[in-house]
């Protein structure tokens, strides 16, 4: 039997080509989603992990939030505690670092990298004056408050060498610092594609913590102790507010949170890969049921000079086996070849993606080859098992694969009734889970329904196909003639085009809903804020203030303080521009008047503590002194707006260090290019500080967005290429049972073009089909999924996406057409007589 | 000289050809594996006559009338329908000659599934967008006897009523000549009997031509003359055949394909 199946592998060239062409896509695309899961997972695990070798046990403050000690003070690791831990019993070591955010500009005085990747720290120099983090390629260690050191990669971007002048940022002033030299790292942050700047350890203290402090001190252990027991000696010279935590249980907690951060955009990914599984599964159980029916003479001969039930189901079997092999691994490959293609073609279009080596893991290939050998062998055996029982006379028989007249009422039944508990389950659903649970179960159900829908859906398109005359209705009714195959395959199309379709749906309503709350609670012209997210000088404020072309300008001021017991930041706001800056909707009371002991609060501040317009609230200032505030305004808090706002002046006296989360500015001409780069000179031209308009703010939120769509387009573009697939299969499938009819067409007087115009429209109806209720079925899920949103999102109002939509049509008909290339070719090259007289 | 009730004049069918072959040669293959299925042959169908070709298996009638109907390329001669010449013409042009001038009846019936049996029978005319003739219609379907079964699908029509919308469709386009390829291989004697009644009726009373490849004596007793082929030439000319006259005739290709 295992030879027969070889051959009859072999003896089909065209149609093993076919079979595995689907099967090869199938798993190309679940590996590919599978590889580029994996490669950016790693990546961005790699870009914030720090290594923790050579940290035996790590002092770090810890803010404890108790009613100890004041809400302002940080707890001060100091070069005495160092030189302390350096000396308990079983340290061999210690190294103080202090770290933060260095923007360093390239000679066009633009940001190298993105702001959250641009770090800055201190070069410690251990035991032989050298620092073993970051062993020098050329040049010195920074010495002195002038200069600096880069790390390789950014270095070369900037296109600096050693002994250049290189401008940078911390907090605000840009600092002009000679390079000194150039080191290399294996910091996993710039390894995925960020910044590292070196200060000697006395400027890093003066730039990021207060002089002779350190953020952090690991200690290293010495041969023969364990972290346990180093971690027990360092516990002993501790402050109150410092915490020791060996290295494992750094590695440890770092592993989780990555794990947690991650956890959003993998779950994302993950559904794509299963929906790609089964779309994968799909095509692949689609064609070799395709292939069985077409075999249905052959198979009954072979019953008829006595082969067994078995012997048949077994030939099948083998052959599914063979074509599976071959093709799940061809389709690894190539899955590999789409993984990295996908990324590099999001980079291009200026998707932001961590650097990172391509990782395949073991898991993909395993699921990659089970997918294209178990699920061939499984597609194959259903109909294996029908075209075993075909009777052996069905050898002598004239007909071909009988189209199945099993009825499609039990079908029906089925689909008409999960669509309802699913559309059920969508329209009362309560949280995301629910809901894409009921948008499971509607696809599920809809696609159970394709073939009851394709009668009445092409029907509809009658007359546009009059038009096209008698190949136009002879194309409508060939679509209809086996509507469990025309269903099965627009139901690809579908699949795809639905998750574009409520993808693209939600995230231009959501555009337009942030677009909205950023036009509807500013009315300042431009946000000022750091590149990094962290906090700006109070000198950049100042330096706003006093520009003639700025009318009004307010810092928000952060001041963490103690609210009614809770932890929490009161932000300063400036009590007489406020007004004029922003547009906040106020429920009770305004802005007018905020200063003094004046609070204005959120609403869902207001809910939570019982709070109204007049209404008392004890605070705790960061210097520990304590007061009272009287709510002066209530206001619906957004994203960009929250909070409890007081006057400057109100937390002034309490604060020791002043830390701006962003400066809000109006200028007298408005928002404008020129204006822009006024306040950008102002400011010292400097990389770190950016300014943002309204709609820069609005398209900074929406960034993640776009990537998430950029990511579903790479994946549609492959759903869309396995859809091609299955659409030639189901066409050549088609023109090789009604060859006879094609033939006696041509004789009875249709042209060739007229045969190649009714299998294209034929495919074009089909491709249309799934297009169309993929695109509906993709707009009511994002209509459904509105309602969650707009709980989160108040400004969220459902926006169709009209022009993405006809796109998504037009390419369901690009599919149609492209699909039609060779079948309609084949069809019109049919020998009219052999035709005729095929059986 | 007598005038049919449709105003074609039965006395035309001794003097105008409809389709003529003039050396007609058909050949297959190359070298060793060459098959001569056509050899220079010369015949003339005359408008308004009923022909029969017959001729045991591999004698060349099924090629003679595929070459003759614009089925098949000729690898030498002439064909000709009317005043056109065959051989001169591309696909394009031979399918128009098809769909306007030629009606074809075959032995599978081949009409489509999804058409009713109206349809089928437009079906020509539709892909030319032409309006089919009512009266003649009417009378076609009248004829045929299919009046009370237009709407329904071939798979609910018996194989008889089948084949006879097939004639039907052959007729409706009033074709300048009609090909049958084997019209009652698929058919019980009795519906091959009524079918064979049509087409004898239809050039009898609708003046039209009609040229049938058949194997069954009895069949080709229905027609005015029967050419009899063998070896991809033309051995042979019956006029007024009858079945008894027609068998022997065949059993005497037998008796000699035995001998040689």
């Amino acid at each position: 039997m295992f030879r027969t199946a070889l051959r009859n592998v072999l003896a089909h060239k065209a149609r093993l080509l076919m079979t595995v062409l689907a099967v090869m896509l199938g798993v190309a695309f679940v590996s590919g989603t599978l590889v580029f899961t994996s490669t950016i997972s790693a990546a961005q695990k790699k870009s914030s992990e720090k290594g923790f070798t050579g940290v035996d046990v790590a002092v770090q403050p810890h803010r404890q939030d108790s009613d100890k000690g004041n809400p302002g003070d940080a707890p001060k690791l100091t070069q005495r505690l160092l030189d302390q831990a350096a000396a308990v019993p079983g340290a061999a070591g210690a190294t103080g670092s202090v770290n933060g955010f260095a923007a360093i500009a390239d000679k066009h005085g633009k940001l190298i990298g993105e702001g959250f990747d641009s770090t800055g720290a201190n070069y410690y120099p251990g035991t032989g004056g050298k620092d073993a983090r970051y062993p020098l390629k050329s040049g010195r260690a920074p010495h002195g408050p002038g200069e600096i050191a880069l790390d390789a990669k950014t270095a070369e971007r900037g296109g600096y060498k050693t002994g250049d002048t290189v401008r940078v940022s911390v907090d605000g002033p840009v600092l002009e610092q000679k390079l000194s030299g150039i080191f290399t790292t294996d910091d996993g942050n710039v390894s995925a594609g960020g910044s590292l700047a070196l200060f000697d350890t006395p400027t890093a203290q003066k730039l990021y913590g207060k002089p002779g402090e350190f953020s952090e001190i690991d200690v290293k252990a010495a041969a023969g102790t364990s972290q346990a027991a180093l971690k027990t000696a360092v516990e002993k010279i501790l402050p109150a507010d410092a915490e020791a935590t060996t290295g494992k249980q750094l590695a440890d907690e770092q592993a989780r949170v990555i794990a947690q951060n991650q956890d959003m955009q993998r779950n994302i990914l993950l559904t794509f890969a299963g929906i790609a599984l089964f779309v994968g599964i799909f095509i692949i159980a689609n064609t070799f049921t395709m292939l069985v029916a077409q075999r249905t003479k052959e198979l009954a001969l072979m019953r008829a000079v006595g082969a067994s039930r078995r012997q048949v189901t077994r030939s099948v079997l083998i052959e599914a086996f063979l074509i599976g092999t071959v093709a799940g691994v061809t389709g690894l490959l190539a899955g590999i070849g789409i993984g990295t293609g996908l990324r590099s073609l999001l980079k291009g279009n200026g998707a932001q993606l961590p650097d990172g080596p391509l990782v395949v893991e073991p898991s993909t290939i395993v699921v990659s080859l089970a997918v294209g050998i178990v699920v061939t062998m499984l597609s194959a055996w259903l109909p294996g098992r029908r075209a075993a029982k075909i009777p052996p006379v069905a050898a002598m028989n004239s007909v071909h694969a009988v189209p199945t007249a099993r009825s499609l009422v039990v079908r029906n039944s089925i689909g008409g009734a999960l669509t309802a508990i699913g559309a059920a389950v969508v329209l009362t659903a309560s949280g995301t889970s629910m809901m894409g649970l009921g948008a499971a179960v509607v696809l599920i159900g809809v696609f159970v329904l394709t073939p009851l829908l394709s009668r009445p859906m092409i029907a509809a398109a009658a007359p546009l196909l009059r038009l096209f005359g008698m190949p136009g209705k002879l194309a409508r009714q060939n679509a209809v003639r086996n509507p469990r195959r025309t269903a099965a395959t627009a139901s690809a199309l579908m699949i795809g085009l639905t998750l574009i379709t409520g993808m693209t749906v939600i995230a231009g309503s959501v555009q337009q809903a942030i677009d909205k709350m950023a036009t509807s609670s500013m009315k300042a012209d431009y946000v000022v804020s750091m590149a990094s997210m962290t906090s700006l000088s109070p000198d950049v404020e100042k330096k706003l203030a006093a520009h003639p072309d700025v009318t009004a300008s307010s810092p928000v001021r952060m001041s963490p303080s103690r609210v009614n017991g809770d932890f929490k930041n009161l932000s300063g706001v400036n009590g007489a521009t406020i007004g004029k800056l922003t547009k906040l909707d106020f429920t009770a009371g305004s802005f007018e008047g905020l200063s003094g002991d004046k609070v204005v609060i959120d609403d869902a501040t207001a809910r939570t503590h019982h709070w109204k317009l007049g209404s008392s609230v004890p605070v705790t200032f960061e210097d520990g002194k304590k007061g009272t505030l009287t709510v002066s305004g209530v206001y619906k808090g957004n994203d960009l707006m929250r909070g409890m706002m007081v006057d400057l002046r109100t937390i002034a006296p309490h604060q020791s260090e002043i830390s701006d989360r962003q400066v809000m500015v109006k200028t007298k001409g408005g928002a404008s290019e020129s204006a822009k780069e006024t306040l950008r000179k102002a400011l010292g031209d400097n990389p770190a500080v950016q300014i943002q308009t309204k709609k820069d703010i609005s398209n900074s939120i929406a960034k993640g967005i776009n990537l998430l769509l950029n990511i579903l387009y790479g994946l549609l573009a492959m759903a869309v290429v396995v859809a091609v697939l299955g659409v030639i299969n189901t066409l050549a499938m088609s023109v090789f049972e009604r060859q006879q009819e094609i033939g006696m067409l041509r004789a009875i007087g249709l042209d060739r073009k007229g045969i190649k115009r009714m299998v294209r429209l034929e495919s074009l109806v089909i491709s249309l089909f799934g297009g169309v209720m993929g695109v509906g079925l993709g707009v009511f899920f994002g209509w459904a999924a509105g309602d969650l949103i707009s709980k989160a999102l108040n400004t969220y109002e459902l926006v169709l996406p009209w022009g993405r939509m006809g796109l998504f049509l037009l390419m369901a008909a690009l599919v149609g057409v492209l699909a039609a290339l060779w079948p309609a070719r084949r069809a019109a090259k049919l020998n009219m007589l052999s035709a005729i007289k095929a059986e | 000289m007598t005038t049919s009730p449709y105003g074609v004049q039965t006395a035309a069918r001794s003097t105008a050809v409809a389709a003529r072959a003039t050396d007609l040669s058909k050949v297959y293959g190359q070298g060793e594996t060459r098959v001569v299925a056509l050899d220079a042959v010369s015949v003339e169908f005359r408008q308004a006559e009923f022909t029969a070709i017959m001729g045991p298996s591999g004698s060349g009638k099924s090629t003679l009338m595929h070459c003759m109907a614009g089925l098949d390329t000729v690898s030498g001669g002439s064909a000709r329908i009317g005043d056109t010449e065959l051989t001169s013409l591309n696909d394009k042009k031979l399918t128009r000659l098809r769909r306007d001038k030629i009606g074809f009846i075959f032995q599978a019936f081949n009409l489509l599934p999804t058409l009713t049996a109206l349809e089928n029978i437009t079906l020509p005319m539709d892909i030319a967008g032409r309006k089919p003739d009512r009266q003649w219609l009417d009378m076609v379907v009248e004829t045929v006897g299919l009046s009370g079964r237009l709407k329904h699908r071939p798979n609910q029509l018996s194989g008889g009523q089948q084949q006879r919308v097939a004639v039907a469709r052959a007729l409706a386009g009033k074709p300048e000549i009609m090909f049958a390829d084997e019209p009652t291989g698929n058919l019980d004697s009795r519906s091959g009997a009524e079918v064979l009644g049509f087409l004898r009726n239809s050039v009898r009373e609708l003046g039209q031509t009609v040229v049938m490849v058949t194997h069954d004596p009895v069949a080709a007793s229905y027609a005015d003359r029967v050419v009899f082929l063998a070896d991809g030439r033309i051995v042979d000319e019956m006029r007024e055949p009858t079945a008894d006259a027609v068998l022997d005739r065949m059993k005497r290709f037998d008796a000699k394909g035995r001998t040689s």
